[in-house]
């Protein structure tokens, strides 16, 4: 049964997806690893970090896609359930570094006995295990997604109101995280990582196996959600977003659909989150910011809602014109940044797979049929 | 009649936006495999009847009850569409990047659940019963194609075409013919008769002709109430009736 | 043995003060100069004697000098031994002469100079004589001051001075406060009963904070009836206080709902009336805020006489340029976007972002200094409330854009308008009305109107490209509880979730209070999602 869901996924975007990802990925783990420094083969580390970084991002903007493309539901507070997963992995890198912090304590993060805290709070035990960490990667974004979203989609709030009080729940989050008393670090968050699972977070080969895992997660989560949306359940979740009352009549519940799709959206946001924080090595109160979560969904617009690839495919190129023209002309970012918001949303409103898909139709139109359309995929 | 032997029956239903009475002490009953025409002018409460029975609106009071056991009014659109009542709008809201045959898949009586859809397979007899439904709507031709580059007959007809795969007991069909070309009209009215043999059936329409061409028993609502109900030509002569179509 | 210290001092003093002041005090100059240079050389004991001979020798000079000398400031030259107060001028002294407060010399050097020092005790008895000395000053305003320090004290050795200044004083004010003063210190002292019930009374009275402190404290050493009766007061006090607290709980939210309200009123044109999610409405607020920043800064250079005509002048300006930008964009981008809701939020965000960034870059990241006129700065009392003039005219202000706004959809031909496309586009188009027009000039009017929001909200708030950020979220939060399309719901709303802050506040601290409140919001929209005053009917559905 799952394993012919796994093979309605297969289709031929997803093979040269994974191909393109996994040749990227290896190749520049290669020429990190291979070739000496200095070297005209060696690539720096920093690309290693960076690549990590945008494949943490294509990860998040599927699983903004998922709900947003495919459920019509447009998210405003995905940044939250990214950043909860980057807590969740942050607080177990925190309990890692044990007793090489400043002040030595093996219990204790600095932050908190800066703080004069005598000891760990009820919600940091456990944190010191890696499998427990990785479980709430999982469990908490998906808890509050499920709890959130067990509400607001059983009372029907939809459209522009449903966007406004996610953002609003990505807000409070923000304002909560940003008090020392929530016991998170505050202001500065968490940071000054050493190692994860032993092995040191400044070597070059911990950042090429970060690389690896967020190169073969993004993978799974593609998978995951392409399996999903071409599935009969897939079906429905269109259908809802084409005509959610129409599906209502037609004896679906709509409200099951959109939470079910919305908690998984949000698990592998945490799960990016997550493997985003070690590459960048801090996580703080700032990346709940509303902003932030606005963000995702121009990198799913500009890419293509609702094909997936297209998402992952927007945050890599968002993210890449981001780091170039920040570095560049920083007073220049915002200007292409909002302007790619109004663009897009003129000019592009199927992405940039959906322009390109539009051009072949074209083209084909243009030319006499060869075959009937397959059945199918 | 009461509501035992009825497949339907509304007992003094109201409801009101706003101080507006959309239906004032509404009182209906429909037979099984009755087929019955529900005409009336412009903000008679057809529309809002429907969307009583279908559990879009909650009545304010009165009874709706479904095969006597089931009270309409305390449930909501999805268990009213599982209990086996299906709805055609009149707007036609046929989803549109689907095609026509995953329009009918969708619509097929099988699991409504997440995890039953997440892992069902088309099965052969369902593929039979899409043939089936699709040769009956005459859209077998078009089946590849997205329900959005349909005419607007076609749409209407895909609606219907829904609603036969839903396989429900009670069918509710507002506004059929709305927009359609005369031969498209006789043709939908061929079609319904067809249906009305194994369901029961509650058509809305404003179109004279459609509802004569169906030859079911009337009943004409106004003002939110039934004011007459008997076969077209009864109603007709009815003083009552031609008071409100023709005023005064 | 301390107190018994002080009083020894005052008593005397204060005694001898107002036996001067019934006389005229400007003979004896020279009695008083050689009092001065006394103190020179004198031992702690003999110092008190000096200090008591100035106190009471009536000469206006005396206070400025025993100021001094509290301070550390009265020195003596080595050469002459005469008695000098000295300010130090960069690392050097500037020397006045004690008595006619003329300026001696300057840039001594410190080694000339010999500090006349006092002790702890003296200082305490410099303290309490300098408080006594001023009750009786000819300066109401001294006086206050003086009857306040009093009351704080509470010293009991101020009886007689503060008895024999309720007596003379003419001001109404002062005098209560110096019964006030008298009251605590007869708790203090050991004076009847009788006289301490009437002192209850007198502080239950004031039913302030401080009082609190002194009837409860009084109480701790308080027996029998007495102990009841100052207990009594006590609860009695507290009530008042929790009334006084509530009182002020409501004032501020009342202000941080009238900020909510003017940042919120034109998006409840923009989204509540025409259906339009403009994220780019916070933005408008902000070109309001650098538009006021503008006019003062034309105002500073040419013509500084109209600087607090700013703000009148900066509000038709506001509105012109936020109501211009709003046009702009509505027909540049969101009439594109009419029945697109979610990429209308998109674009209007990628807006906002533009106009932040033209803000940023032709002002710079930093806060712009607005400035407030006369009428506005300031504050008065109500009972126990410090209201500003600043918060009470955006109160004000607030309230009546809100009522102009109603007046104009209601009244005018373009709110009729305004009215008849938003309910049925089509009809409104096929009776000849403009429709393009009518969603333009809307959109300019909400947008305008957050332009003049953004002139109030200059006034309290930092004026920077990020001003219009801090309050999308919260006008939204005000539009949708208030309920969509109603004016008055986002009226309510606002002054509902400012006031409700506000309460909050004390329990919870700021942050987690605004968190609240959005948890709140969020499950309020589960449970309503049209909001307070929602509108009821098929047409709402769809």
């Amino acid at each position: 049964m799952i394993g012919r869901l796994i093979r309605g996924g297969f289709d031929r975007t997803s093979w040269i997806f994974l191909t393109v990802l996994f040749g990227v990925t290896l190749g520049v783990a290669i020429l990190n690893l291979g070739p000496e420094p200095g070297s005209t083969m060696h690539l720096s580390t920093f690309v290693v970090s960076v690549l990590g970084k945008y494949l943490t991002y294509a990860l998040l903007a599927i699983s903004v896609d998922l709900v947003w493309g495919y459920c019509g539901v447009l998210s405003l507070g995905h940044g939250a359930f990214f950043a909860l997963g980057g807590y969740a992995m942050g607080m177990h890198l925190m309990r890692e570094i044990g007793p090489r912090g400043v002040y030595g304590n093996p219990i204790l993060p600095d932050f908190m006995v800066f703080l004069d805290w005598q000891e760990l709070p009820w919600f940091w035990l456990g944190f010191d295990m890696f499998w427990f960490a990785a479980l709430m990667v999982i469990v908490v974004p998906g808890v509050l997604a499920f709890i959130f979203g067990w509400f607001a989609f059983r009372s029907r709030v939809t459209g522009v109101y449903l966007s406004i009080i996610t953002q609003a729940l990505t807000y409070a989050l923000m304002l909560a995280f940003f008090r020392n008393d929530m016991g998170f670090g505050g202001n500065n968050g968490l940071t000054d990582f050493k190692d994860i699972l032993g092995f040191s977070l400044q070597s070059d080969a911990t950042r090429v196996g970060l690389l690896i895992a967020s190169a073969v997660a993004l993978a799974i989560g593609f998978m995951i959600s392409k399996a999903v949306t071409a599935s009969k359940l897939g079906k429905v979740l269109i259908a809802v977003r084409d005509a959610e009352h129409r599906t209502r009549f037609l004896g679906y519940r709509a409200e099951n659909y959109k939470l079910m799709i919305w908690t998984l959206s949000a698990c592998i946001a945490g799960v990016a989150g997550a493997l985003y924080v070690p590459q960048v090595g801090i996580i703080n109160p700032s990346e709940f910011a509303p902003a932030n979560s606005i963000e995702i969904v121009i990198w799913v617009a500009i890419g293509g809602r609702g094909t997936l690839a297209g998402a992952a495919l927007g945050a890599v190129l968002v993210n890449f014109g981001k780091t170039i023209f920040t570095g560049l002309f920083p007073e220049f970012w915002l200007f292409m940044l909002g302007g790619m918001f109004v663009l897009v949303t003129l000019f592009l409103p199927k992405g940039i797979i959906g322009f390109f898909v539009n051009l072949k139709e074209k083209w084909r139109a243009s030319r006499p049929p060869q075959s009937m359309p397959q059945e199918g995929d | 009649m009461d509501s035992k032997t009825a497949i339907l029956y509304l007992e003094n239903v109201n409801v009101s936006f706003d101080g507006f009475q959309a239906l004032n002490d509404l009182s209906l009953s429909i037979r099984p495999g009755e087929m019955r025409a529900i005409i009336g002018p412009n903000g008679a409460g057809k529309t809002t009847m429907m969307d009583v029975i279908t559990g879009k609106t909650r009545p304010d009071s009165g009874r709706v009850l479904f095969n006597d056991v089931h009270n309409l009014a305390r449930m909501d659109e999805t268990d009213i569409a599982t209990l086996g009542i299906g709805r055609k709008f009149q707007k036609p809201t046929e989803f549109e990047n689907h095609t026509v045959n995953d329009n009918i898949l969708l619509a097929l009586s099988a699991g409504r659940g997440v995890w039953q859809t997440l892992f069902a397979e088309t099965s052969a007899r369902e593929n039979e019963r899409i043939d089936e439904v699709l040769h009956i709507i005459r859209l077998d031709a078009v089946r590849h194609n997205a329900s959005a580059n349909l005419s607007h007959g076609q749409k209407q007809w895909l609606e219907i075409g829904m609603l036969l795969a839903q396989d429900p007991k009670l069918l509710l069909v507002d506004e059929p013919v709305a927009g359609m070309t005369d031969s498209e009209t006789s043709e939908t009215a061929r079609l319904l008769r067809e249906i009305a043999e194994h369901h029961s059936v509650v058509v809305v329409e404003h179109d004279m002709d459609f509802v004569r061409d169906l030859d079911v028993e009337v009943t004409v609502l106004h003002e939110g109430a039934a004011i007459a109900e008997g076969s077209l030509d009864y109603v007709s002569k009815s003083e009552r009736v031609i008071e409100v179509y023709l005023g005064r | 043995m301390q107190k018994l210290v002080k009083s020894f001092f005052i008593v005397p003093a204060l005694w001898t003060i107002l036996w001067i002041a019934s006389f005229s005090a400007v003979q004896a100059q020279d009695g008083f100069s050689q009092k001065v240079d006394a103190m020179v050389g004198a031992n702690f004991t003999e110092l008190t004697v000096q200090i008591d001979a100035l106190a009471t020798s009536g000469n206006a000079r005396a206070l400025p000098i025993l100021e001094a000398l509290s301070i550390g400031r009265l020195y003596y030259r080595k050469t002459d031994k005469k008695v000098v107060i000295a300010e130090k001028v960069k690392r050097k002294y500037r020397l006045l002469d004690p008595i006619s407060g003329d300026v001696l010399a300057e840039g001594v050097s410190k080694r000339k100079l010999k500090k006349i020092r006092v002790n702890n005790k003296l200082r305490r008895a410099l303290r309490a004589t300098m408080g006594a000395m001023t009750l009786l000053s000819s300066d109401p305003e001294t006086r206050l001051k003086a009857a306040q320090s009093v009351f704080k004290s509470g010293d009991a050795a101020a009886l007689p001075t503060l008895e024999a200044a309720i007596v003379k004083e003419t001001d109404p004010d002062i005098r209560t406060v110096l019964r006030q003063a008298h009251a605590v210190a007869i708790l203090n002292s050991t004076r009847s009963d009788d006289d301490k019930r009437a002192a209850f009374a007198i502080l239950e009275e004031r039913g302030d904070r401080d009082a609190l402190s002194v009837v409860t404290a009084a109480a701790r050493t308080a027996t029998g009836d007495l102990k009841l009766l100052a207990d009594e007061t006590v609860t009695t006090i507290e009530e008042t206080l929790e009334l006084w607290n509530a009182a002020q709980n409501i004032w501020y939210g009342l202000s941080l709902g009238s900020v909510l309200l003017l940042a919120a009123i034109g998006l409840a044109i923009t989204f509540g009336v025409m259906g339009v999610i403009n994220m780019a409405h916070g933005e408008m607020v902000m070109l309001g805020a650098y538009t006021t920043f503008m006019v003062q800064d034309v105002i500073r250079n040419h013509a500084p006489e109209l600087f607090d005509a700013s703000l009148a002048i900066a509000l038709p300006l506001a509105f012109l340029v936020a109501g211009g930008v709003g046009v702009a964009i509505e027909r540049g981008v969101i009439r594109f976007l009419y029945g697109r809701p979610l990429e209308t939020l998109l674009a209007t965000w990628g807006l906002s972002l533009v106009l932040q960034q033209t803000v940023r870059s032709i002002f710079g990241p930093t806060n712009r200094e607005v400035g407030t006129p006369e009428f506005m700065s300031g504050a008065f009392q109500l009972g126990q409330l410090t209201i500003t003039y600043n918060r009470l005219w955006i109160l004000a202000f607030a309230l009546v854009v809100m009522v102009a706004l109603m007046l104009l959809l209601k009244y005018t031909p373009m709110g009729l308008q305004m009215r008849a496309v938003t309910q049925n586009r089509k009809m409104a188009g096929a009776m000849g009305i403009r429709t393009n027009w009518v969603d333009a000039a809307t959109f300019g009017l909400g947008s305008g109107i957050a332009g003049i929001a953004g002139v109030a909200l200059s006034q309290i708030d930092n004026v920077s490209p990020n001003l219009g950020q801090t309050y999308i979220i919260d006008s939204f939060m005000v539009v949708v509880f208030g309920g969509v399309g109603n004016l008055w719901g986002t009226l309510v709303g606002a002054m509902t979730l400012g006031i409700a802050n506000k309460f909050l506040e004390p329990f919870a601290g700021a942050v987690l209070a605004k968190v609240f409140v959005l948890i709140f919001i969020i499950l309020f929209i589960q449970k309503r999602p049209r909001g307070l005053f929602a509108l009821k009917g098929r047409a709402v559905e769809s």
